[in-house]
């Protein structure tokens, strides 16, 4: 087996030393009815690399790879180009095989990367500390939810309606155990959120507003307001983010007043992946919320000779110290998708991340205007960064899709299946562009729903 | 004793009285290939990127809603050479499985085989999004399928939740499901109880979950008290939550007998599966009793530890909790088709399969996993087989009672006289001379080139030391270690006082962490002026 290098003589020879006659007597303690003879059955022995390689080709290519089709998929995950470099530094066995950084003096490569990591994170979203990542954005946005009620000792949480539907399911699901109240609805069709009505839902309960910028349509909006209810209700502003690449383009949350922003990562330098790995951001705009915050966190220090160095710290918030009392029970983390994020950031920095948003935006743009004047299809957005909604005449969006993809076009994403059986979200679809979007692409997109929404509904 | 390294460095070479090796200082503060790097933020500049995009066109439209971001964020950017350099020096400053033995107690650190990595990396898995038409992701889909149908054939359970993103959110899938099942007979109850060497995780879940957590005592051979925990069980006891092999690295003999007693008073068993490296292909929870289990694809099925993450956490379910079990979840029909299922079908499938009680508990995550560990996965499992999984968990067991048994006789090994172990072998710093410490010990570790074990863990053993060898070591590499290991031990006997300000070699001296935590600094900021 080319993983195990003991060799059978290693073996007995080791047995010797241990004083055992053979394997089993090491498992003296497992009980007897539940001793196995031999293998497993029902599972295939071992196989050589050529053989699994071959057998995970074939199923890899039972797949439609984004890459192989005009392709205009968001809703909380998009495709964006990552450079070359960036997978290269992530292979590298020092960063893909270390672990959380226990012994800070063999591990300052990790906690050098988290600690920039962190500064870049806060920097994108206005805030003054990040940590060191989360699962993924819709797992931050919980942890925010439950950090929420903590600084505020306030049990209710008002979610708009423009929120990533998982992500507000995950919320409920966790608040049905937690005892938190969430109060939610799914988005109206209309040009413009309902901040007004939003504003109106906080009260002297509220621990938090969750609002997400740009949100689930696409639409962008200024949250300051939202953030000004909040604030003089005693409560807090929590903004998601699902598209980190938007900041590059448009006021980040901080800016606007949030005082904790969380999100998803992972259109910078992680991939789509079928949903994961994926990176969770989190980060606070107040300082004096770190003690209250989910997650590692890595911060300088210095060592005994006085050089600089950096070390995960603020610990006695963590399961690890805390146990039944910690702050989250996170442990293991996204690390190398931190790496990863952090990496592509390096390579795009303060012009590189503008550069590309403009890009993105100006082919959204170009994108709506050539769809807006397919006849039967409407952009609903005035305002938005690289994704919109578009209403479709004739069938259901979902149906429309489908079609799509029999056709190898991936169309983007239909409410339908983001609500199954919301009615009125149902002729609704996603539409995201990004620079990896051609003109080509945008044309086919047009051509293929011109043809479908003139079908009619069955 | 031979010489534990034949290439060059002994341990007997000078060391000047700041201990450095003998040599001036050099202007850079590097030492030859020990190289500094500064932060980004200190080399790169904003208006430099290392991607080529179209320049702005200031006339463009925008449709932002007037939110455009005017002012500076603060970014900067390197070329893709300084990028390169940058990382490749940082990535030196690190320790990992391809450089050295890396036994981290608990956190199995094993080899990752690069196949796995290049199978993930295949454009029809790591190119797909996570909301495609069901049409366009057969393959992925089959993926998930034939994972699942590894996982509950090994375990021998009934269904496996498959979206939890790690191991702590796999606990959290599995007291959820509990509780869901709880509450659905009508009282969710108030306790779960751990015993005193869990991982913090565990009582951290049991609380997120709104349940108060109580101890259970170990007895003298580091085994759940099955007495003081039969004696506890009761009507308010919603689950007990127990590693099998142990945070001691023993197996729990008692764990069918502890299943029936919890099942009898109602409750549940939760089996934190950090540990099933030890005894996969061995052993299959189910036929313990167990009712959820975690399983650590990162540990047992090497996919990379990334520094800290992503792992992978799916959660294997018996019957009686299956139907609670998170949306998207796979689950085996009578027919052995396994399937995945999500939202919409859950209510067709509940009625088919579960007597119509759909019950799901909810959505743990935005989509359906960590698609990209269970590729990595899967391929360790076919690679391996039925036959070679079982040889890993005997070869784990074998490389740890071998370093148990070559250090007893020098370290307190607590439960060594109880039997053999399993994975890993556990020590304490009984006897230590002076006033040295397990840190100590670790940190003199790092001098002679090795990742120290995993210290102050369990809780339930003073000064812990927890050595975990896995099985991806050669019998050369464990005996060099085991020289190491009791050179650097009988100086913590002898109270060798170098060993506190240990380590010499490292890229850093031993780190100030209290100051870290007193003044926090936790982002870069510009220096005055």
């Amino acid at each position: 087996m080319r993983y195990l290098p003991l060799t059978d003589t290693d073996r007995s020879d080791m047995l010797v030393k241990i004083g055992a006659d053979s394997i089993d007597d090491l498992f003296v303690d497992v009980p007897e009815i539940a001793r196995l003879d031999g293998p497993i059955r029902d599972l295939p022995m071992h196989a050589s690399e050529m053989a699994v390689e071959r057998h995970m080709k074939h199923l890899a290519g039972k797949n439609l790879a984004a890459g192989d089709a005009p392709f205009f998929l968001g809703a909380g995950a998009y495709r964006h180009h990552v450079p070359a470099s960036v997978d290269t530094v992530i292979q590298r066995g020092e960063f893909l095989t270390a672990y959380t950084p226990y012994q800070p003096e063999i591990a300052q490569g990790t906690l050098q990367m988290l600690f920039e990591f962190q500064t870049q994170v806060a920097k994108l979203y206005g805030c003054a500390v990040a940590n060191a990542s989360l699962y993924d954005g819709s797992t931050a946005c919980w942890e925010a939810v439950a950090m929420a009620t903590r600084v505020t000792k306030r049990k209710r949480a008002v979610l708009s309606g423009a929120l990533h539907p998982h992500y507000a399911q995950v919320v409920k699901t966790m608040a049905q155990f937690t005892g938190d109240e969430i109060a939610d609805s799914a988005p109206a069709i209309q040009t413009e959120p309902d901040l007004e009505g939003l504003i109106a839902r906080i009260d002297d309960e509220t621990a938090c507003v969750v609002v997400q910028y740009p949100d689930i349509l696409g639409r962008v909006s200024d949250l300051s307001k939202v953030a000004e209810a909040a604030h003089a209700k005693g409560a807090l502003l929590v903004a998601v983010n699902t598209e980190p690449v938007a900041l590059g383009a448009i006021k980040s949350p901080g800016e606007l007043g949030a005082d904790i922003v969380v999100g998803e990562g992972q259109s910078i330098g992680v991939g789509l992946q079928f949903g994961g790995p994926y990176l969770g951001l989190f980060a606070v705009r107040n300082p004096k919320h770190v003690r209250q915050m989910p997650g590692r966190l890595c911060g300088e220090t210095s060592d005994a000779e006085g050089k600089r160095g950096y070390v995960l710290t603020l610990s006695t918030r963590e399961q690890h110290i805390r146990r039944e009392k910690a702050t989250s029970n996170i442990c293991t983390n996204s690390g190398l998708c931190a790496l990863a994020f952090s990496v592509h950031m390096t390579l795009l920095g303060e012009r590189g991340i503008r550069e590309l948003a403009a890009e993105n935006h100006r082919l959204a743009c170009l994108a709506a205007d050539r769809l807006d004047k397919v006849p039967g299809v409407k952009v609903l957005n005035t305002a938005f960064f690289n994704e919109f909604t578009v209403m479709l005449d004739g069938k259901p969006a979902r149906e429309i899709v489908r079609e799509m993809a029999d056709r190898g076009v991936l169309g983007g994403v239909s409410l339908g299946r983001l609500y199954p059986g919301v009615e009125a979200l149902e002729h609704a679809l996603l539409v995201a562009v990004t620079e990896m979007t051609t003109e080509d692409d945008i044309e086919t997109l047009a051509t293929e729903l011109e043809a479908l929404v003139k079908e009619p509904a069955q | 004793m031979n010489a534990p390294n034949k290439s060059g460095w002994k341990p007997e070479m000078q060391v000047a009285d700041d201990g450095l090796h003998n040599g001036p200082q050099t202007t850079t503060g590097n030492r030859a290939l020990m190289l500094e790097e500064p932060l980004i933020f200190e080399i790169g500049k904003a208006e430099i990127t290392g991607v080529d995009l179209p320049a702005i066109d200031p006339n463009a439209a925008s449709r932002l809603g007037g939110l455009e971001r005017d002012d500076p964020i603060g970014l900067v950017g390197l070329t893709e050479p300084e990028t390169v350099r940058h990382y490749t020096r940082l990535s030196r400053q690190n320790y990992g499985i391809d450089l050295g033995f890396f036994p981290l107690g608990s956190c199995t650190m094993k080899h990752n085989p690069r196949l796995n990595e290049k199978m993930a990396r295949l454009p029809g898995f790591a190119d797909i999004h996570p909301m495609q038409p069901v049409q366009t992701v057969q393959g992925a889909l089959e993926v998930v399928n034939e994972l699942a149908h590894w996982l509950l054939t090994l375990t021998g359970m009934h269904s496996v939740a498959m979206s939890p993103k790690a191991g702590a959110h796999g606990e959290l899938c599995g007291i959820l499901c509990i509780r869901a099942a709880l509450e659905a007979r009508g009282n969710a109850r108030e306790v779960v109880l751990v015993p005193e060497s869990a991982h913090g995780t565990n009582p951290a879940t049991a609380a997120f979950a709104n349940y108060r957590v109580e101890n259970i005592p170990a007895t003298p051979a580091g085994r759940v008290d099955i007495e003081a925990l039969k004696a506890r069980l009761g009507p308010d006891v919603a689950a007990v939550m127990i590693t099998n092999p142990n945070t001691c690295g023993l197996f729990e003999p008692d764990m069918r007998e502890i299943s029936d007693a919890v099942h009898e008073a109602g409750g549940f068993v939760y089996c934190d599966g950090a540990n099933f490296n030890a005894i996969v292909g061995k052993v299959r929870p189910g036929d313990l009793g167990v009712d959820a289990m975690h399983i650590n694809l990162h540990k047992t099925f090497s996919t990379p530890h990334g520094g800290g993450g992503p792992g992978s956490g799916p959660v294997v379910l018996s019957e009686a909790l299956a139907p609670y079990m998170p949306l998207p979840y796979t689950a085996r029909t009578k027919d052995g088709v396994v399937h995945l299922i999500e939202e919409e079908q859950a209510d067709e499938f509940a009625r088919e399969h579960f007597g119509g009680e759909l019950s799901s508990f909810g959505r743990m995550t935005a989509f359906h996993g960590q698609m990209g560990m269970f590729t990595r996965a899967l391929t360790y499992m076919l690679s391996h087989g039925a036959d070679g999984l079982k040889q890993v968990a005997e070869d784990a067991v074998l490389n740890a009672n071998y370093i148990l048994r070559s250090l007893e006789d020098l370290l307190h090994a607590p439960f060594a006289d109880a039997g053999p172990c399993m994975h890993e072998a556990l020590f304490g710093d009984k006897d230590f001379g002076g006033d040295l410490s397990t840190l100590d010990l670790a940190k003199a570790l790092i001098d002679e080139g090795y990742h120290p074990m995993t210290v102050y863990f369990p809780l339930v053993v003073h000064g812990a030391m927890l050595v975990e060898p896995t099985e991806t070591e050669s019998k050369a590499s464990i005996d060099q270690f085991i020289t190491a290991f009791r050179s650097v031990a009988q100086r913590a006997l002898d109270g060798d006082e170098t060993m506190k300000q240990a380590p010499y070699y490292a890229p850093r001296r031993r780190l100030d962490e209290t100051a870290a935590a007193r003044k926090p600094k936790l982002a870069w900021e510009a220096p005055e002026g």
